[in-house]
């Protein structure tokens, strides 16, 4: 716990409190193939120096958090100011990195976790009730997807929803409309980011439900059964109580899973349309000139979004467990 | 088996077959550890200096696509992970701002080396990479197409847009041209094309204020956003590879390319017929009136860790200098990229890099904060190209976040 948890978490927020020192300009001439030209470079000496003196580098506060690329705090109370409807205020919220983000990380996470519960809950439902000799088959199958590894299911799925792909052009003949693009359009792209979301994790919430099942109480179901209960209504009373500790489970686990979605909008390369808190800190760390504390920044509001996110969660298990004991 | 492999292994093949007249490069003793791109020509690279393993001396490349991420922690321990980075006139930056790698000059008046002057790239008087290939990115038309449209190859990007119109509205192709506007890197290469195309500068004189959001800027955006009419509409998800794929399936007919990746265009392998034997690598376009075309020229060079001893120093650069000595230029090797390196003839694939050059283009800026504007493009500039916002407004957004990153990394104050 503290090497691996608390230690990082520690280390992020100080570097999150932190910019780099003021860099020392000169001038220089920088000479290649295609000529000689006048130039400004980074004085390494002078800012060695500063470095050597204070490692962290310059001590900011909070600084970091209310700047444009985070809570954009001045930004946000322009928008604010400046916007005369609610539509145009949330236009403004939607051109900020972070805010932008966040709205589509929540509802990715709002709309992929119930989804995914339902349909693990009628497909473990629907493999229960097959043949024995085939089940092994279907329960194979139906964990396919979440075998897949992301990054090669979302790639796969990239091409055929291309325009000129398999499913891209399907599509565009069974809606007659030659034009259309999946990776044109931002709510198109959030559909498909969600689809792919419920596909890949529907098959772990099977796999739970799928357990649950077999340790259903044989003598309810039965005189439920005798008291003429439809099949509907044994799954209503009887079934979904049972599986109600796992529901929680699941949800717990998709949530988090969920929050720090990531994998998709790199396999679709879906940034111009949909980015997520992880996708920023990516983004912060990949490139030429990486930007620690920003990166550092978006962790730490990541992790205060999970503990927001988890809460009524976390409560209501909390009290479950004072019931029992 | 792909071209490209084969190529490089028959590259491989004969520098091993040659590996006498190298042995041992002059080492006695070191470690040397090359972090580089990877694309065939750096793959010879890597291969050439991995013959100078020996006794007591040890070779091992990483050639990914992620060196740049790699490169600036990879270099930054003391004693560093590798000794050597291969880099380009962006990649070289982030190294120098942390002052990761070493003045050449002391290895290159002790040991020499078999490279021509023009070769050292010079930063503040000290000799910091030895560059051995140039690249950029220039247009590609299929010959076939523009004929049965009856226009002449584009030599502007309005021009561009003519033949693109001519061809769509004969039907012959509904999306004629392709460039990688992927958002991210790419789409932000595209409009640094176009803007210094225009005769843009990035930044205020002398400062790292930035300088986009004005007429040139609003133009080199309206211009991408013209030509994004003739593009297939999925073009803010698409990369060179993707770009490139099309092409061989015969789907374009001008696109915007790297030098560096021309040579697989000009061979059948993978290409449907009638799609390679009528590619022509042309010139880069200019736009507007302006004189210096809308691309930018970059090299590939090496340079030697600065964190790690004088022994592995020394065994590195010989390594590397023996991997770009003129020997290594057979055939397979010339077509793999427009090399630096004497004795090297032109072939067809180097058409295009070259008439970059003639016409003028300018490289892509060395200076210390240009990769966080870039950055600040490639996240910013989607929302204009899917019609969200303006051109003023995106190029506000982006000169904000831009800015922003600057302050972090301490050089705006």
């Amino acid at each position: 716990m503290l090497l691996f948890i608390f230690l990082p978490i520690i280390s992020v927020i100080t570097q999150s409190l932190h910019i780099a020192h003021e860099q020392v300009f000169v001038e220089v001439e920088n000479c290649d193939f295609f000529g000689c030209k006048k130039s400004t470079s980074v004085d390494r000496a002078a800012t060695e120096q500063l470095r050597s003196e204070k490692p962290l580098g310059r001590f900011v506060g909070l600084d970091n958090y209310f700047n444009r690329s985070h809570l954009a705090s001045s930004e946000l109370a322009a928008a604010w100011e400046s916007s005369a409807s609610l539509g145009e205020f949330y236009n403004q919220l939607f051109n900020l990195p972070l805010y932008r983000a966040i709205i589509f990380t929540l509802v990715y996470t709002a709309v992929v976790t119930p989804l995914l519960i339902i349909f693990g809950f009628i497909v473990a439902v629907a493999v229960n009730s097959i043949n024995e000799k085939l089940k092994g088959l279907v329960i194979f199958f139906s964990l396919l997807p979440m075998i897949v590894t992301p990054l090669v299911g979302s790639l796969i799925l990239f091409w055929m929803i291309d325009a000129r792909g398999i499913i891209g052009s399907t599509l565009q003949i069974l809606l007659d409309n030659p034009d259309l693009s999946l990776k044109a359009s931002t709510p198109l792209t959030w559909i498909t980011l969600i689809v792919y979301g419920v596909w890949h994790a529907t098959p772990f919430a099977f796999v739970v439900f799928y357990a649950g099942l077999q340790t259903l109480p044989q003598d309810t179901l039965e005189s439920a059964m005798i008291d003429g209960a439809s099949r509907w209504e044994r799954i209503r009373y009887v079934v979904i109580p049972h599986l109600m500790p796992l529901v929680t489970f699941v949800a717990l686990i998709q949530l988090m899973d969920n929050f720090r979605v990531f994998e998709p909008i790199v396999g679709f390369n879906a940034s111009a349309h949909a980015t997520s808190l992880s996708w920023i800190i990516y983004n912060d760390l990949d490139g030429e000139s990486r930007l620690l504390s920003s990166a550092s920044t978006t962790s730490v509001l990541t992790i205060i979004g999970v503990i927001i996110l988890l809460s009524p969660v976390l409560v209501r298990a909390w009290r479950d467990w004072d019931r029992q004991a | 088996m792909n071209k490209m492999v084969k190529s490089s292994l028959i590259a491989v093949g004969l520098l091993s077959n040659s590996a006498i007249a190298f042995a041992g490069c002059g080492i006695t003793a070191g470690t040397v550890n090359i972090i580089g791109n990877e694309f065939p020509a750096i793959q010879t690279i890597g291969a050439a200096a991995s013959e100078c393993a020996g006794e007591g001396v040890e070779v091992s490349t990483n050639l990914t696509k992620e060196h740049k991420e790699i490169q600036v922690p990879g270099l930054s321990g003391d004693p560093a992970e590798y000794t050597a980075a291969i880099v380009a006139n962006s990649s070289i930056v982030p190294l120098m701002n942390d002052g990761l790698v070493r003045p050449l000059d002391d290895l290159i008046a002790k040991h020499g080396g078999n490279f021509t002057d023009k070769q050292k790239i010079t930063i503040g008087g000290k000799v910091m990479a030895i560059g051995f290939m140039a690249n950029a990115q220039h247009l590609v038309y299929r010959k076939d197409i523009l004929e049965q449209a009856g226009v002449e190859p584009p030599t502007s990007y309005e021009d561009v847009l003519a033949v693109a119109e001519v061809i769509k509205s004969k039907g012959i192709m509904k999306y004629p041209f392709g460039a990688a506007y992927a958002a991210g890197w790419g789409i932000a290469q595209e409009f640094n094309n176009m803007f210094l195309g225009h005769g843009g500068d990035f930044f205020i004189e002398g400062s790292p204020m930035p300088n986009i959001n004005n007429q040139m800027g609003v133009d080199s955006l309206n211009m991408m956003k013209s030509l994004t009419a003739y593009m297939n509409p999925d073009f803010l998800t698409l990369n060179n590879n993707e770009i490139n794929a099309e092409w061989k399936a015969g789907n374009l007919a001008i696109m915007q390319m790297w030098g560096s990746r021309a040579g697989p265009l000009l061979s059948d392998e993978g290409s449907a017929p009638g799609v390679a034997e009528n590619t022509v690598l042309f010139n880069p376009p200019t736009v507007g009136d302006g004189k210096v075309p809308a691309t930018t020229l970059w090299w590939d060079g090496f340079t030697i860790a600065r964190n790690i001893s004088d022994e592995d120093a020394e065994a590195s650069y010989l390594a590397l200098v023996n991997a770009i000595d003129p020997k290594i230029m057979t055939d397979e090797v010339a077509s793999q990229a427009v090399w630096m390196i004497d004795g090297y003839k032109p072939t067809p694939a180097s058409a295009g890099v070259f008439a970059t050059i003639e016409a003028g283009a300018k490289p892509y800026p060395m200076i210390p904060y240009e990769s966080l504007l870039h950055s600040a493009l490639g996240a910013e500039l989607p929302d204009f190209f899917s019609g969200k916002e303006s051109a003023e407004k995106t190029l506000a957004d982006v000169e904000a976040a831009y800015i922003v990153a600057a302050k972090e990394k301490g050089f705006i104050n």
